[in-house]
């Protein structure tokens, strides 16, 4: 039972690193806008928010930084595939290569460092109850933040006025922009935007997962986030639902590792992997059920006259 | 202001320039970093554009490096032509390496010199297996293929580690995660004497001129890059963008494969996790840098390895990091994205904001550089 409970929380814990980088993708497919540039952001943001974290002692501005480097990056990207209507799949895969180099170059002098011990989070008066407390109400406050942060993006989009703006310009930017609207810009806000959650999940891998820095550590997490808004069609409850699925497969093969299970650890290793290709043939068997819900501009550029 | 202007047509000029120009700034870039890690930046733009092809020896290197660079870029110059987007060649190079590997350490000390061939043809098959798995579930199931290809390079990466730490391990490798070296039989001829640089380059060469004639002289050439070009009109002339969608990735696999097949039957001798040398990602650059051209890759294959030795040697000589090397690989990509939009697109000055108009279906403008098919696919199955 306390096994169980352990595992529920490391799910959630897992889970939150892949939410936050959903979430931001898709508050960027949404709007039209497909960035491969996520995994090269969470790897910046990762080592900006480590160093951070490292220099300051401060949680909240590793972060900040980590947002700060994702935002800074995908700016940069918006600039390209939104202003200059570079291809969206390249630039973004030169995010990815680019964040991949940079962060190991800069990440170089902090391989050694190591981040103190955190203190434990309880959530007054229910962190006690037997099995709900561990499992559910020890976590770090960033957990509950990516479950409000679900519902607020949830009521943006389907309850705001700006929310239906955004959507408006991910499925026919034409009519938005003969309604008045400033498509790219939109684009852009929505870019910047996403690429800010996506650092923030990088700062939670290396503050919070980790607490250590390691080149190439987000081992392909920002390209799972990706499979993930296909996987949730564009939902976001469906995503936090899907990130805790895909944490529950991290989680559980790390926990059959640590058992001793008679399966070679590079078979488990691979679960999340094979678990992510699973998922995306499964949703996309019915190709109808993906494009009825599927912004329609999705990748495609807009170059107003 | 500043306004992005549609050209008649797109520039000829620009295509050729726009590689240049992002190298020129990627220098500029790298010369600031330099001067900012407090490096002499002449000292450390030797190590990267001189060093390379100083001596004979060097531009052996430099050639051992290019070769499989160059053959995954052809593959997926073809693939991207194609509008298929297969961004896991790592993998596929990773499966061919173990193919090969499979293959060479079948030799006993009988085997004749011509063993390096099946251990080849075995990495092709390897790099076609692994990107078969991409084409089926692209075809079968509509699975988008950037995220599966991309996300078998982990898996193949797993595989090879299980692989070389249980039961391809050397038993008299002191533990090391790694295979027997493979005996001389399998290794591919050597072109010269005391030199690393073998058959490989020749075989790259070869392959230059048939993905040439293949992309610009076959019909088939022409049915894959329509396909990519214009979904709609191949469609219309009946060109099976399946067939497409399977040659491109078949092709491309088999390059990767190939390549894999040649580092571990070649300057390696042995397959170690270290195999994957992040080949199959720098390819993607200079699939793009060469303009998916196959004459164009050549010089940018041998572009991306002088990066690769800076990189190595900017380690040894100046104290910086290995990882330099990516920095400027991806900054590369980057700059090139942006002065690409150069040839769709002239800059003019306007005084004031022009009235927008949201272009007619009739005139829309082209949506890339067609020179380089950056014409974006659809997500979803065709």
């Amino acid at each position: 039972m306390d096994q169980l409970a352990l595992l529920v929380a490391a799910t959630l814990n897992s889970g939150t690193v892949l939410a936050f980088a959903a979430l931001g993708l898709l508050i960027n497919e949404r709007a039209g806008v497909v960035n491969l540039g996520a995994e090269g952001m969470m790897l910046v943001a990762a080592i900006a928010g480590f160093a951070t974290a490292v220099h300051t002692g401060n949680d909240w501005l590793a972060f900040g930084a980590g947002a700060f480097a994702g935002a800074v990056l995908a700016a940069a990207f918006g600039v390209l595939a939104i202003w200059l209507n570079t291809n969206q799949y390249a630039t973004g895969l030169a995010l990815s290569l680019f964040g991949a180099g940079f962060s190991a170059f800069v990440g170089i002098r902090y391989t050694q460092e190591k981040l103190g011990e955190q203190y434990s989070f309880h959530v007054p008066g229910l962190a006690d109850v037997a099995f709900v407390g561990p499992a559910f109400f020890r976590q770090h406050p960033m957990v509950y933040l990516a479950i409000l942060l679900t519902i607020a993006i949830a009521w943006f989009l389907y309850r705001s006025r700006a929310g239906l703006v955004l959507r408006a310009v991910g499925e026919s930017p034409e009519s938005a922009h003969a309604l008045g609207y400033p498509v790219r810009t939109i684009r852009l806000a929505a870019v910047v935007f996403g690429g800010a959650l996506c650092g923030v999940a990088g700062a939670y891998i290396s503050v919070v997962y980790t607490h250590l820095w390691v080149e190439g550590m987000t081992a392909g997490k920002g390209w799972i986030a990706l499979a993930l808004t296909t996987f949730a069609t564009w939902r976001p409850a469906r995503i936090l639902l899907g990130a805790y699925l895909f944490g529950g497969v991290t989680m559980l093969q790390l926990q059959l590792q640590g058992e001793g299970v008679q399966i070679s650890s590079q078979f488990l290793t691979m679960l999340p992997y094979l678990a992510t290709i699973l998922v995306l043939v499964l949703i996309s068997r019915n190709a109808s059920f993906i494009r009825v819900n599927m912004p329609a501009s999705i990748g495609k550029p807009f170059f107003p006259g | 202001m500043l306004k992005l202007e549609v050209r008649p047509e797109p520039s000829r000029a620009m295509s050729i320039a726009s590689p240049l120009i992002a190298l020129a700034i990627t220098v500029v870039i790298g010369t600031v970093l330099f001067l900012l890690l407090g490096k002499d930046p002449l000292r450390g733009l030797a190590v990267f554009f001189v060093e390379p092809v100083k001596s004979v020896y060097a531009l052996t290197e430099l050639a051992v490096k290019a070769t499989p660079l160059l053959l995954i870029a052809l593959g997926l110059a073809l693939c991207f032509r194609s509008n298929v987007w297969n961004i896991g060649a790592e993998g596929q190079f990773i499966f061919g390496a173990i193919a090969a590997s499979g293959v060479a350490m079948q030799a006993t000390a009988t085997t004749g010199g011509w063993f390096f061939v099946p251990v080849l043809v075995a990495g092709i098959a390897g790099g076609m297996a692994w990107a078969a798995i991409v084409a089926l579930l692209r075809d079968r199931f509509h699975a988008n293929e950037i995220l599966v290809s991309l996300m078998l390079v982990y898996v193949a990466e797993q595989f090879l580690n299980y692989l070389v730490y249980g039961p391809w391990k050397d038993p008299a490798g002191y533990n090391f995660p790694q295979t027997i070296t493979f005996l001389k039989a399998t290794q591919v001829p050597k072109l010269f004497a005391g030199f690393r640089v073998n058959v490989g380059v020749v075989v790259a060469f070869v392959a230059v001129v048939a993905f040439w004639v293949v992309l610009f002289r076959t019909y088939a050439g022409f049915q894959l890059q329509v396909g990519g070009l214009a979904p709609a009109a191949a469609r219309y002339a009946g060109f099976s963008s399946r067939k497409a969608l399977w040659t491109a990735l078949l092709v491309s696999g088999a390059m990767a494969g190939l390549a894999g097949g040649l580092e571990v039957a070649g300057p390696l001798g042995q397959l170690t996790p270290h195999v994957p040398a992040g080949y199959g990602f720098a390819a993607i650059i200079v699939a793009f840098v060469g303009r998916l051209h196959p004459i164009g890759i050549v010089f940018s294959a041998i572009l991306m390895s002088m990066f690769y030795i800076g990189g190595e040697l900017a380690q040894s000589r100046l104290g910086l990091p290995k990882s330099l090397t990516g920095v400027f690989q991806g900054l590369l990509l980057f700059t090139l994205l942006a002065c690409d939009t150069l040839i769709v697109y002239r800059l003019r000055w306007t005084r004031s904001r022009a009235p927008a108009v949201v272009p007619a279906n009739g005139d829309a403008p082209p949506l890339g550089p067609v020179v380089v098919s950056t014409v974006l696919p659809a997500r979803e199955g065709t």
